[in-house]
């Protein structure tokens, strides 16, 4: 059994391999330089960009990127100034503000997710609003939150506040509504609080799906922080990319989204094994 | 006394009768020291402050005019100046004030969008004119047009780079709630172009233009003002016959890439920009629709200057200098690099170098030069604010009637900016209205209706 195991991950490594290696292959043919040049005079050609005068395309091609990505690790944590920091600064900007937006939320969603799953009465009378609050995208929140907080900081931890809160709220309500019946009787039987109650029986028994509604919120958080700090600007990996885009530079842009992918794996992750911690056999 | 006054003039006059400034005797030796004032070279900065220094300390000394006068007239004026010398530093005094009133806040934050037309606002900061008056500005880097509004209301920024309309549609409440905010000075003037996509390099004729998709970088920018003139003057409705959209300027060469629009009115770099990678091409230069058209101001809002009149004074001398750096030739080059990093307007110094300098690329194989393609003349001209809001009327974006001249004065702050740019050397206009044409067509800042009302192509209200 567990040569098995071994080999079958073995195995899906060697394809993962050769996928990427296949997509780096076809990528890189997909780039080069096809279209044709037109002439121009050499004075006319100083003017102008690598894209007109060498045909090159306005993709990068994966060396490019590579060595770009090299050049960013080298020194991550730069600061040239307001405008203009290392990678490593963006990112840690963008994970505060998310860690920030994020607590909140559960702040928010995990006890008021108890009191809707507890009571049958308040789950009906606040699930109209839920069920329109969630579904907003982080950038229709965004100018009304500039205009009310007054602040974009403060706006964009709010945005990443509204958005993720949703999962966290509906999952932790169901986690907890859907509580055995049995266990609330056995516990009533025994004569234990309501407090005492919520906490070592029902609190452990929906934990596994609180969790995943928490796991879900971060991907979310994750996914508005680049489209909130797109808007607002300033600092974080979301100003990073607008910047670059601003200077047409695409291997910039292709650096960033495989950052903000493996941060956002990596907090996927990170959320995935509490999971595995609260969660047990029935 | 004036402030101005030789303090140690025993027979000055102390009625005040006189000329309409108060500093001569009499009306012509006002008008003669006026046309002195013209011929003669500046006097040195040192001295101008010294004047001014000596005379406040006479007057903090003998505060009665006639005292004064009796001690000047026993001791003479330069054993006075003596005696006042040893007790009072009056040396240190003058650096002192030289320096002008000590900013009320030191640390300010200015919002720009990255393009050439921020060029003395951004400048300020690496060519550091902003610490020469005493201040240490931070310039941030903003996302759009809207985002600098609600950061410069927010009192985010202190002050920012906006497009020149901009100052007048927030404190007309257009777009927003209504915020009173003035401009002090124009970033810069011409310095724009029609750029439109390769493939129309065949259909220069505006009149073929029906159904082409424009961008624009914002409702309330001269863009979208010159681009409908231009189009109406060639006979096209610009609110039914092409679609006009506003795309923030970075994104318009991506989307001119991708084939969303036909051609923008846009700012450099980035029709520059858009000739670089072989995406576009120049059809004409803004320029060529109105010589010395304003593009970007710089503003604040009122609240900022009353609060921190100095910091403001100083922020606007300091953008005042950087001006007339810019407005150099020979200084082009050395700004295009210091304002083509990551930090500032991120974009390859060959494309800014083109655009500062007038030698640039056509896009169409030909390589041109004009060396007013970009200039910078700092002084906010209250025509160029009415003929903003002769155009918003025009287009519908104001409604009922306009008082052009109240609304003029009280954004763009000529009056101000006429005594700083004296104050620091520069010539400064007389007058605070001027006459221009606008594709031939001249525009009297004196009669705005009729001017409205001699145009065909405008949206019925």
């Amino acid at each position: 059994m567990r040569d098995m195991t071994s080999s079958l991950s073995l195995r899906a490594a060697i394809i993962s391999l050769a996928l990427f290696l296949a997509f780096l292959g076809i990528w890189h043919l997909a780039t080069r330089s096809n279209s044709a040049v037109a002439s121009m005079s050499p004075e006319y050609a100083k003017l102008m960009g690598a894209t007109a005068t060498q045909g090159k395309s306005a993709m990068p091609g994966p060396l490019d990127v590579g060595a770009k990505l090299w050049e960013h690790l080298k020194r991550p944590f730069y600061d040239n100034g307001p405008n203009d920091k290392g990678l490593g600064i963006q990112l840690g900007y963008s994970i505060a503000r998310v860690g920030l937006g994020y607590l909140l939320a559960v702040l928010v969603a995990i006890p008021l997710g108890f009191l809707i799953g507890m009571s049958p009465l308040i789950s009906r009378a606040l699930d109209p609003f839920i069920q329109v609050l969630k579904p907003i995208s982080p950038l229709a929140w965004m100018p009304l939150a500039l205009y009310t907080i007054k602040d974009s900081g403060l706006s964009a931890i709010f945005v990443i506040f509204i958005c993720s809160v949703w999962p966290m709220l509906l999952n932790t309500a169901f986690g907890v509504a859907s509580v055995r019946k049995e266990w609330i009787n056995v516990a009533r039987t025994l004569e234990v609080g309501t407090l005492r109650r919520a906490f070592t029986v029902i609190l452990p028994a929906a934990a596994p799906t609180i969790l995943t509604g928490m796991r879900i919120s971060i991907g979310i958080a994750w996914l508005v922080i680049v489209a909130a700090e797109m808007l607002v600007g300033g600092t974080g990996i979301g100003y990073f990319v607008w910047n670059e885009w601003n200077n047409l530079s695409i291997t910039n842009v292709i650096i960033a989204i495989l950052l903000i992918g493996l941060v956002g794996m990596l907090l996927d992750q990170i959320l995935a094994r509490f999971t595995r911690m609260v969660t047990f056999p029935e | 006394m004036s402030t101005f006054d030789d303090p140690f003039d025993s027979d000055r006059a102390l009625s005040p009768a006189g000329c309409v400034c108060g500093k001569h005797r009499s009306e012509s030796e006002h008008a003669l020291a006026t046309l002195a004032l013209r011929c003669e070279p500046i006097e040195s900065e040192e001295k101008r402050y010294e004047g001014v220094v000596a005379s406040a300390v006479m007057r903090a000394i003998f505060p009665k005019d006639a005292a004064r006068r009796a001690f000047l007239k026993s001791v003479g004026a330069s054993t006075a100046l003596a005696a006042i010398s040893q007790f009072f530093p009056l040396k240190t005094a003058t650096e002192a004030f030289a320096e002008t009133g000590t900013p009320e806040k030191k640390d300010l934050k200015v919002g720009f969008i990255p393009i050439t037309c921020a060029t003395p606002i951004i400048m300020g900061a690496p060519l550091g004119f902003y610490a020469k008056h005493g201040l240490n500005v931070e310039v941030v880097k903003t996302a759009g047009w809207a985002v600098v509004r609600d950061k410069t209301i927010n009192k985010e920024y202190d002050a920012s780079h906006m497009l020149a309309p901009m100052p007048i549609a927030i404190s007309l409440g257009l777009g927003a709630q209504a915020i009173p905010f003035a401009v002090p000075a124009i970033e810069n003037i011409n310095g724009q172009g029609i750029t439109l996509a390769m493939k129309h390099k065949d259909r220069r004729d505006p009149k073929d233009w029906k159904g082409m998709k424009f961008a624009i970088p914002f409702d309330y920018s001269m863009h979208n003002y010159l681009l409908r003139y231009y189009l109406a003057e060639h006979g096209l409705d610009p609110d039914t016959d092409v679609q006009l959209r506003s795309v923030p300027p970075p994104e318009m060469v991506a989307n001119l890439r991708a084939d969303n629009i036909d051609g923008f009115l846009a700012p450099d770099n980035i029709c520059q920009r858009a000739i670089y990678d072989g995406v576009g091409f120049m059809h004409i230069l803004s320029k060529e629709i109105w010589d010395g058209h304003p593009c970007c101001s710089f503003a604040a809002s009122r609240e900022f200057i009353t609060t921190s009149p100095n910091s403001f004074a100083a922020v606007t001398r300091a953008i005042l200098d950087a001006t007339a750096y810019a407005s150099k030739a020979e200084n082009r080059k050395r700004i295009a690099e210091a304002i083509a990093p990551a930090n500032y307007i991120n974009a390859p110094v060959t494309v800014l170098e083109q655009v500062l300098t007038g030698t640039y690329a056509d896009g169409l194989g030909g390589i041109k030069t004009d060396p007013k393609r970009v200039d910078f003349d700092p002084f906010p001209w209250q025509s160029f604010a009415v003929w903003m809001l002769t155009q918003m009327k025009r287009w519908g974006q104001i409604k009922g009637d306009v008082d052009y001249k109240a609304i003029a004065e009280q954004v763009y702050l000529a009056t101000g900016t006429r005594s700083a740019m004296a104050e620091m050397g520069l010539a400064a206009p007389e007058s605070s209205y001027k006459s221009f044409a606008v594709m031939g067509k001249t525009f009297d800042p004196a009669s705005p209706e009729d001017y409205l009302n001699s145009f065909k192509i405008r949206k019925s209200s």
